[in-house]
C-alpha cells in the first residue's frame, strides 16, 4: 500500500510539453502553473473557486486550477491560455476577443478564453445563450460581459 | 493560497483506499475536490491525510443491476450524469439537476459522491435522492452495507457513512413510469438553493423532499398522504401542500426569513409535483 506523502512527483503534459516535478502534496495547481512552471498566463482572481480567472484545460475539459492539487493533476494533459497560440499566431477566438474589444482590463480574459475554447471545441457554432451558459463560472468584474459574447458567437460563425 | 500540511495518498484499488481511511487518523477521501479544497483554504476542515479516490476507475461507472437499478458510481461526475445515455433512459431528472448545479468547470471535477457527502442542506443532490428513493452503498474493512436515502443524511457535513468506510455507489430504482420533479429558487440563476423541493409520482403516490429547510432533507409526508388518492390537479396539489410550510423550522438567513421559507416550501413542493405528475407515463 503507498502510505501517505508530503511531497510526490508529477508527470504532466503542459501545453504539449512533457514535465517532472516534485511538488508538495499542499501545492494547488495553480500555484504549480505559476510559480513552479512559471506560466503566470493562469491568473489567480479569487482564490475561492468562484471567479475561473484560473481556468485551464485538465485533459481537454476546462477547469479551475485554483480547486485543485498539483498532485491531483498528476497523468493528466493540462493546456494553459499560453498553450492556445503556441505558434506565435492567435487562434480565431483570440483574434475575435481583440477584434470585438472583448476585454476591459484583461484580468479575467486567460479563463474566458479557456472556457470559449472548451465550448467552441464541444460546439462550433454556440448560440449567444450557449455562450453564456458556458461562461457562468467565468467572471468579469468590468462587467464587460456583451463584448466577451459577441466575440465568442462571432468566432463561431467565422469557421 | 498555501495550504496547511496534508498527506497525499493515491490507492489503486477501492481495497486500499478503505485500508489508508482506516489506518491513518484524520483521513479523509479527496473525490472531486470542488467543496474539500475550498473549505482546506478557508481552515474550515483540516484533514491529516487526503486519500484520492482519482485512480478507482470502477467508482467511475455507470451502470444497471440485474434488478434494473441505475448503479451510479460515487465518483461519477455531474458532466458524466449529464451525458449518460443510461441516466437519459432511466431517470434523466439527475442529468436535468446536474446541469444547473455550480459551472462547467465545477461540473467536470465534482461528483455525486462529494455531493452527498458533503451534506450540505443547500446542495441539489441530497432532496432529490430522497424523493427517488435511492439507496446507498457503503463498503468498509468490515464489508459493505446498503444505507436508504431516507437514514443516509444525519445532518449538516454528516452521512452515514463513518470513519474508515466509503461511499461506492448510489443505486436509482428504475422509474417504471414514474416522473420526477425538482423545484425550488435560487440565488441567481443556477445558484445556491434558499429552498429547493424534489418530488417522485408513481401512480397514485408521491414521495416529496424539500431541501434547505433543516440539516438533511425533509419528506413531506403529511402532503404525500394527502395526495395518496391520486388527485394530481393543480387544485388538488396545492391544497395538500397547505400545512407544510407550518410543519417546518426553517432557518433565517441573509437570503430569506424562516416564514418566507416555510411560504417558498409550499409554492416549491407544488411545483415540483406537478412537473413530476406532468411526467407520468402510465
Amino acid at each position: 500500500m503507498g502510505a501517505p506523502v508530503t511531497s510526490r512527483s508529477v508527470s504532466v503534459e503542459v501545453n504539449g510539453e512533457q514535465i517532472e516535478f516534485e511538488v508538495p502534496t499542499r501545492r494547488l495547481l495553480v500555484h504549480f502553473l505559476r510559480d513552479d512552471l512559471g506560466l503566470t498566463g493562469t491568473h489567480i482572481g479569487c482564490d475561492t473557486g468562484n471567479c475561473g480567472a484560473c481556468t485551464v484545460h485538465l485533459d481537454g475539459e476546462p477547469v479551475k486550477s485554483c480547486m485543485l492539487l498539483a498532485v491531483q493533476a498528476d497523468g493528466a494533459k493540462l493546456t494553459t491560455v499560453e498553450g492556445l497560440a503556441a505558434d506565435g499566431e492567435l487562434t480565431v477566438l483570440q483574434q475575435s476577443f481583440n477584434e470585438h474589444h472583448a476585454l476591459q482590463c484583461g484580468y479575467c480574459t486567460p479563463g474566458m478564453l479557456m472556457s470559449a475554447t472548451a465550448l467552441l471545441a464541444r460546439n462550433p457554432r454556440p448560440s449567444e445563450e450557449d455562450v453564456r451558459y458556458a461562461l457562468q463560472g467565468n467572471i468579469c468584474r468590468c462587467t464587460g460581459y456583451v463584448n466577451i459574447v459577441e466575440a465568442i458567437v462571432a468566432a463561431g460563425n467565422s469557421r | 493560497m498555501l495550504l496547511r500540511e496534508v498527506e497525499y495518498a493515491r490507492p489503486a484499488t477501492v481495497e486500499e483506499a478503505i485500508s489508508l481511511l482506516a489506518t491513518y487518523d484524520g483521513a479523509r477521501p479527496l473525490a472531486g475536490g470542488q467543496t474539500l479544497v475550498n473549505v482546506m483554504k478557508a481552515r474550515a476542515a483540516a484533514p491529516d491525510v487526503l486519500v484520492d479516490l482519482a485512480d478507482l476507475s470502477e467508482l467511475r461507472a455507470i451502470g444497471f443491476s440485474s434488478g434494473g437499478m441505475l448503479e451510479i458510481g460515487s465518483m461519477v461526475t455531474y458532466a458524466q450524469l449529464m451525458g449518460s445515455s443510461e441516466v437519459d433512459v432511466s431517470r434523466p431528472i439527475l442529468g436535468e439537476v446536474a446541469a444547473t448545479i455550480g459551472d462547467v468547470q465545477v461540473r467536470n471535477r465534482g461528483t455525486i459522491g462529494g455531493n452527498v457527502c458533503v451534506s450540505d442542506p443547500t446542495n441539489h443532490l441530497p432532496p432529490l435522492l430522497v424523493a427517488l428513493g435511492a439507496t446507498f452503498t457503503i463498503r468498509g474493512q468490515e464489508g459493505e452495507r446498503t444505507v436508504p436515502a431516507d437514514e443516509f443524511f444525519l445532518g449538516v457535513y454528516m452521512t452515514a457513512v463513518g470513519e474508515g468506510e466509503l461511499l461506492t455507489t448510489v443505486n436509482v430504482p428504475p422509474s417504471s413510469g414514474a416522473g420526477d420533479g425538482f423545484a425550488g429558487l435560487t440565488i441567481g440563476k443556477h445558484g445556491t438553493y434558499v429552498v429547493s423541493a424534489a418530488a417522485t409520482v408513481a401512480g397514485d403516490s408521491a414521495r416529496i423532499a424539500i431541501g434547505c429547510v433543516a440539516a438533511s432533507p425533509v419528506r413531506a409526508t403529511a402532503m404525500e398522504d394527502s395526495l395518496a388518492g391520486g388527485d394530481f390537479s393543480e387544485a388538488a396539489v396545492r391544497a395538500a401542500a397547505e400545512g407544510l410550510g407550518a410543519s417546518l423550522d426553517p432557518p433565517s438567513d441573509v437570503h430569506g426569513s424562516a416564514d418566507y421559507r416555510r411560504r417558498l416550501a409550499e409554492v416549491s413542493a407544488v411545483r415540483a409535483v406537478l412537473q413530476a405528475a406532468g411526467r407520468r407515463k402510465s
